[in-house]
């Protein structure tokens, strides 16, 4: 038992805990870019102050959490009624739906967010669908837009919406609602006062599964944002590969890890709860 | 009764197409005669030839699927282990850090520990003269990643059965060791089966951690897509998707198969 708890807790240890700890420390130095890597170690917080004094990264900081938090809100909005309609469905036909839904994240990511380029560009498919239903007049470009940037995120973090949801909605009894109907409530009561404070553990994580991802989501703004498109993810990508500011870089991701860390203690506290009581 | 049957079912028709009519359409225009995958000019397969006979392509397709074979077998063996420890060990000094460390992965941004991974390549470069970045270092940052999906599946399936088929192996003599082999992983096999093919997808999929550590010569078929598809959309991308679309719907049948299956 000791080496079976041993080996991962030792390749955790050395992969993952231990490269947290440099980049805390690479965050303390400067840039140098003639030598490699591009690194001077040192003991300054410069490279944090920038981050929460330039313009440009408070409104990255700050664009990032408004998208993710709007697009989370919108993916509650869509996946709830379809988790709630599978809830309901015949118990024959629920794992096939629910299969439905889990199918498209064994495709590619990269590929489901390749799939709006070419249907939201200036002449695809829904722009032409706009100008023909007559919604729009002149519907623009949304590709490179912060709609097209709400549309891949909800688009590609659907499942971990709806899976979630449908995990608290498929417990709940349908008694509890039965006794509401009895004792007077509406549906619209009931659906509030039973239903809802019921499913709040499947929205907690349902949120937090698509909201942690969406505010460092690099792959989203870079093919679906335009140029302009200010999230932190695409931020760190830049400064690391184009500007080969290491330095700044894993400032960024400190400061990223920091602001993520309330939502994943909570997600992880959930998790460890519901699985021990399965 | 009738009205909220309607509600159900128009709720799932407009969730399905949007989870499919792209997907659907990307299959689609991968047999369009036309560069523009806005217009459809006529059936053709010039894209599926182009796709196959793309030396790039298919050498990036081919060290991916190396990679997501290495990756997916170290997580099973190591996550079956976090997995099994977190199950059936309820005490050990540093559980609660274990426990986190085991689960962390899943809702790491994947940028934050792309960057991590990056910086312990480069230092135990210039202080130990390796790994050279490439095959190793992708394989190391996959398996790492894909730790956590596998033990959770695992951990999820042992709390399914108690521990009394265990013991009963080991009052009838089997040592620890034995039992594990002949009660234990017979009964939570499907689990690893079906953390082994997330973990596969998931390393085949990987584009962001990937791209930092992959190193100048390695080019995985993610970073292949990923650049092709910066310059615009091209309808080989399109075949290749539908290929992956394809390889996608027969893993995700056959994990589904392995895991209702009961002994």
């Amino acid at each position: 038992m000791r080496l079976v708890i041993a080996l991962p807790y030792a390749w955790l240890g050395i992969f993952f805990l231990l490269p947290f700890g440099l980049v805390l420390a690479i965050a303390l130095g400067s840039a140098a870019p003639d030598s490699a890597p591009p690194v001077t170690l040192g003991l300054s917080l410069k490279n944090f102050a920038l981050l929460l004094s330039d313009d440009l990264y408070v409104a990255a900081w700050l664009g990032s959490l408004r998208i993710a938090a709007t697009s989370t809100l919108a993916a509650l909005l869509l996946g709830y009624p379809m988790a709630y309609a599978i809830a309901r469905a015949d118990p024959r036909w629920r794992p096939i739906l629910l299969m439905a839904v889990i199918l498209p994240f064994w495709t590619s990511f990269l590929i489901r967010v390749y799939a709006w380029m070419g249907l939201l560009a200036s002449n695809g498919l829904v722009n032409q669908f706009l100008r023909w239903s007559g919604l729009v007049g002149d519907p623009g470009t949304i590709l490179g837009t912060e709609w097209a940037i709400h549309l891949g995120i909800v688009y590609a973090y659907l499942p971990f919406m709806v899976l979630p949801l449908y995990a608290a909605l498929e417990k709940l009894d349908g008694g509890l609602l039965e006794a509401a109907a009895d004792l007077g409530a509406n549906p619209v009561v009931a659906f509030l006062t039973v239903t809802l404070p019921l499913s709040l553990p499947g929205i907690v994580a349902g949120c937090l599964l698509v909201f942690i991802p969406a505010v460092g989501e690099f792959v989203i703004p870079d093919l679906l944002g335009g140029t302009g498109t200010l999230m932190i993810g695409k931020v760190l990508w830049d400064e690391f590969f184009l500007n080969a500011d290491w330095p700044l870089a894993a400032a960024v991701a400190v400061c990223l890890l920091l602001l993520l860390l309330g939502p994943i203690a909570l997600f992880q506290r959930q998790q460890a709860r519901s699985l021990e009581r399965p | 009764m009738a009205a909220r049957a309607r509600f159900a079912f128009t709720v799932l028709a407009f969730g399905y197409a949007f989870l499919y009519l792209p997907i659907a359409l990307v299959i689609v225009y991968s047999f369009n005669d036309s560069r523009l995958v806005t217009v459809w000019a006529g059936f053709s397969t010039k894209w599926w030839s182009a796709l196959f006979a793309n030396e790039a392509m298919l050498s990036a397709a081919w060290l991916s699927l190396r990679i997501a074979f290495v990756s997916a077998t170290a997580a099973a063996l190591i996550g079956l282990a976090a997995g099994y420890a977190l199950a059936r060990a309820p005490r050990f000094p540093g559980r609660t850090l274990f426990g986190s460390l085991v689960i962390a992965p899943m809702v790491m941004p994947e940028i934050v520990m792309g960057i991590a991974m990056l910086l312990l390549f480069v230092g135990s470069d210039s202080l130990l003269g390796g790994p050279q970045r490439g095959f190793l270092t992708i394989v190391i940052a996959h398996t790492t990643f894909a730790i956590a999906f596998v033990a959770v599946v695992v951990q999820a399936r042992l709390a399914d059965f108690d521990r009394s088929l265990e013991e009963a192996a080991m009052d009838l003599g089997a040592t620890p060791w034995t039992a594990f082999l002949t009660v234990t992983l017979p009964m939570i096999a499907p689990a690893v089966a079906s953390g082994w093919l997330l973990a596969f997808t998931l390393s085949l999929d990987d584009l962001v951690l990937t791209q930092f550590v992959a190193g100048a010569q390695s080019q995985t078929l993610p970073m292949q897509v990923y650049s092709s598809v910066r310059l615009g959309v091209d309808p080989q991308i399109n075949a290749l998707a539908t290929l992956i679309v394809i390889v996608a719907v027969l893993a995700l049948t056959t994990s589904g198969w392995l895991t209702r299956r009961r002994i």
